[in-house]
């Protein structure tokens, strides 16, 4: 003890120049003083450089009058709508997108990934083909691809191809039917909602049952019978009624309808197609993690193959596959900005690409357009961080 | 005496040949027709096959125009792929407005890095440190003196003259090496505990994987110029290469970092114990393991640089894509599928890099999956 607290007392052997603590704070304060001063030095620069070229800087270029037309816009834009205008169209247009194609790359993907694991040796291997071929070509030469070589290449307006449901293609994009859902029609929007809250209900009572008494109920039978009930109810009771307004070829154009350009549709298929190869290869990694041992498992339980499925491997996998599943959306929404490439009036288009030519205030804009997709990929990974959280393994 | 034996007095009747396990048709009838819903599946997959295989041979093979033939030859109805187009500017897609004189540098600059790149893939190739020393440091060297010239007597080649599929692997190769050893140094900050360089990187690293690659390629491209001391100039070339860099660095100190936190502590702390200093600590302990860990991480994000070179088009630079996608507006070579040829040419080249660099991190997975599996 005696020897202890004398070494205790002694100096400290080493210099202070090799004492780690002091040390950390001496390459701190250094790497943050060349930070401050190569950050001032850009900014002197600029400031230099924006002065020669007589430019201003601000924010008060939002307001003003944007003067140019955007192809595609989901509400009034004109020559006299603003930059702040500009900016709104851009943003809409990027998650208009996105929506569409996370919605079908989805779809496809799941489909694949369990289609690249099926027994079936056809099947597995046409869906394997699908996504190493798929992964490894650049979405940017896909999105020409489509857009140049195969709806460019579309005959023109007076012989569209015809598509089932009364849908046409052609150079100008794709022509829908648009419904019409008339007044009564918002009542079955209630109904869905109310139906929404009924199956949130049933989940919950279902789960506390299940917890008490171990007996369990067909949760998703009843809900979408609920659902289904609820809605042709109120559709009868209500006279709520759908007409679809479908294109028609006149003598120059089609009439009616909804027109998609063209550079949305290549542009939504082209994402849809590419992320879809790797969500597929998400599903089949977060499949194939669920241990063998879970399966057996659940075999000998005596569950059955549908009950196995559904109460052991799906609930495991999912856990595995959501969050590389949500960074494969982030990317989908991210590399919507491609769209700009083929002329799509996405947000690095119309306000990296026009709106910053015009105004001139190249800093501003692309601080805009970065703290746009900064904000969506922070909202993201916070949403990410709390079901993480909410479904990680609880370790004993 | 009876008659009573326990000895059967007759052979009894030869029973049925036992189920075939092996063979073709048994083969056919496990994998293909197992139940009726497998048969519904296949007999689907062989109606799409038999939907696409045809016109797919006919338009690649069967109605093609082969290399050599004339653009008279594809001007025809309902012709295939005009492969005499490519095979016709196929110099251009490779080396871009290079002056033809001088092909055999670019070539020459191909064959080192073949020469490089295959033994340093190789596992047991020797000498790996004399060769990624030479392909780090020489390589480089050697490659822009020979494609830019100026000195040797070589002729003096503007960037603005390069392009094609010269291009990408340049920019690739480079945003590879760049972004390897800066990625490292950001996961080591992100991981170190000194609060003002860990800030710094997290900050960096998030910011550039938040946004997509094309608004970075804007910033390098449009700021980079306002950024410099006035009357410096930044040539188009070097702005590409900072924007690509800089964005697949964020996103392998990422992979960095995946490696380094799937050590175990014990070897942190067992490094430490031996009173290595940081630098040795890392150096020999923690980043050989951590990087031998993640080498399928790193060539997965060495394909997506690959193919993300591919956006630097955007910017106006002449890459393989902006090569063929100029050409297929050539009047010389106008046909029905002019276009169509020339994109199905440029995936075809893109896929091979792809895929290959795709295979070789699979075969790297499996021998450094020395665990055990299913």
């Amino acid at each position: 003890m005696a020897m202890l607290e004398s070494a205790g007392q002694q100096p400290p052997r080493t210099a202070f120049y090799n004492d780690p603590v002091v040390r950390g704070i001496i390459y701190q304060v250094v790497v943050g003083v060349l930070l401050v001063v190569f950050v001032t030095w850009i900014v002197h620069n600029t400031s230099i450089n924006l002065a020669a070229q007589g430019k201003t800087t601000g924010f008060d270029f939002l307001g003003k009058t944007a003067g140019f037309p955007i192809g595609f816009s989901l509400f009034e834009f004109t020559r006299e709508s603003t930059y702040w205008q500009a900016f709104l169209v851009g943003i809409t247009n990027t998650l208009l997108v996105a929506v569409i194609a996370i919605f079908f790359s989805t779809i496809i993907g799941f489909t694949l990934g369990i289609a690249r694991l099926s027994s079936n040796f056809l099947i597995s291997r046409l869906a394997t083909i699908y996504v190493e071929t798929i992964r490894n070509i650049p979405l940017l030469l896909q999105l020409f691809f489509w857009y140049f070589a195969v709806l460019k290449a579309m005959p023109a307006v007076k012989d569209s191809f015809a598509l089932p449901f009364d849908m046409f293609i052609n150079q100008r994009g794709l022509f829908v039917p648009r419904p019409q859902p008339d007044a009564q029609f918002s009542w079955i929007y209630v109904a869905i909602l109310l139906g929404l809250v009924g199956a949130f209900l049933i989940q919950r009572w279902a789960k506390r049952r299940l917890e008490a008494t171990g007996k369990r109920f067909p949760v998703l039978l009843s809900s979408a019978a609920l659902m289904i009930v609820l809605v042709l109810v109120v559709w009868f009771a209500s006279g709520a009624a759908v007409t679809f307004d479908p294109p028609v070829l006149n003598r120059f154009n089609f009439k009616g309808g909804l027109e998609l350009p063209p550079e949305f549709v290549a542009l939504a298929w082209g994402l849809s197609i590419y992320t879809a190869s790797f969500i597929a290869e998400t599903v089949r990694a977060g499949i194939l993690a669920v241990n063998h041992g879970q399966t057996e498992a659940a075999q000998s339980l005596g569950l059955k193959d549908s009950d196995r499925l559904r109460l052991v491997v799906i609930p495991q996998a999912m856990r595995v596959i959501i969050p590389p599943l949500t960074s494969q959306y982030l990317n989908l929404t991210k590399n919507s900005s491609l769209g700009a490439a083929i002329g799509y009036s996405e947000v690095v288009n119309v306000f990296a690409g026009t709106a910053l030519g015009q105004s001139g205030r190249a800093i501003e804009v692309i601080a805009m357009t970065m703290a746009f997709y900064l904000t969506i990929s922070l909202l993201t990974s916070a949403i990410m961080n709390w079901y993480n959280a909410r479904v990680a393994l609880v370790e004993r | 005496m009876t008659d009573i034996s326990f000895v059967r007095s007759e052979m009894t009747g030869a029973s049925p040949a036992p189920n075939p396990t092996s063979g073709p048709l048994v083969w056919v009838r496990k994998n293909l027709f197992a139940t009726p819903s497998d048969t519904l599946l296949t007999l689907l997959g062989l109606a799409f096959l038999a939907w696409i295989v045809p016109p797919l041979y006919g338009f690649l093979i069967g109605r093609a125009v082969p290399p050599g033939g004339t653009v008279e030859q594809c001007r025809v109805e309902n012709v295939g792929a005009c492969w005499a187009y490519i095979a016709s500017e196929l110099d251009f897609f490779v080396y871009g407005f290079y002056p033809a004189a001088e092909y055999w540098r670019v070539n020459i600059v191909f064959a080192m890095l073949a020469l490089l790149i295959i033994p340093l893939a190789m596992p047991k190739a020797p000498y790996k440190r004399l060769n990624a020393i030479l392909f780090i440091i020489a390589f480089p060297i050697a490659s822009v003196i020979l494609l830019s010239g100026g000195v040797f007597g070589l002729r003096y080649v503007p960037t603005e003259q390069w392009g094609g599929l010269m291009v990408t692997l340049i920019i690739s190769v480079v945003g590879i090496c760049l972004s390897l050893p800066l990625g490292i140094v950001l996961a080591l900050g992100r991981q170190s505990s000194m609060p003002i360089i860990k800030s710094i990187c997290v900050a960096f690293i998030e910011l550039i994987r938040a946004v997509p690659l094309i608004t970075i390629l804007f910033m390098a491209s449009i700021m980079l110029p306002l950024f410099m001391p006035a009357g410096v100039t930044v040539d188009k070339f070097l702005r590409a290469l900072v924007g690509v860099t800089l964005f697949s660095s964020a996103y392998m100190a990422e992979v960095v970092r995946g490696g380094m936190q799937a050590i175990g502590r014990g070897q942190y702390e067992a490094a430490a114990a031996l009173g290595l200093s940081y630098w040795k600590r890392m150096g020999f302990i923690i980043l050989p393991q951590a990087l031998k860990h993640v080498i399928p991480g790193i060539v997965n994000s060495f394909i997506a640089l690959f193919k993300d070179t591919s956006l630097v088009y955007i910017v106006g630079m002449k890459d393989l894509l902006e090569a063929v996608k100029t050409k297929n507006d050539a009047i010389e070579w106008a046909s029905p599928t002019q276009a169509i040829t020339g994109y199905i040419f440029a995936a075809a080249v893109f896929w091979m890099f792809c895929f290959s660099m795709s295979r070789y991190s699979q075969f790297m997975e499996r021998r450094l999956n020395t665990g055990h599996k299913r």
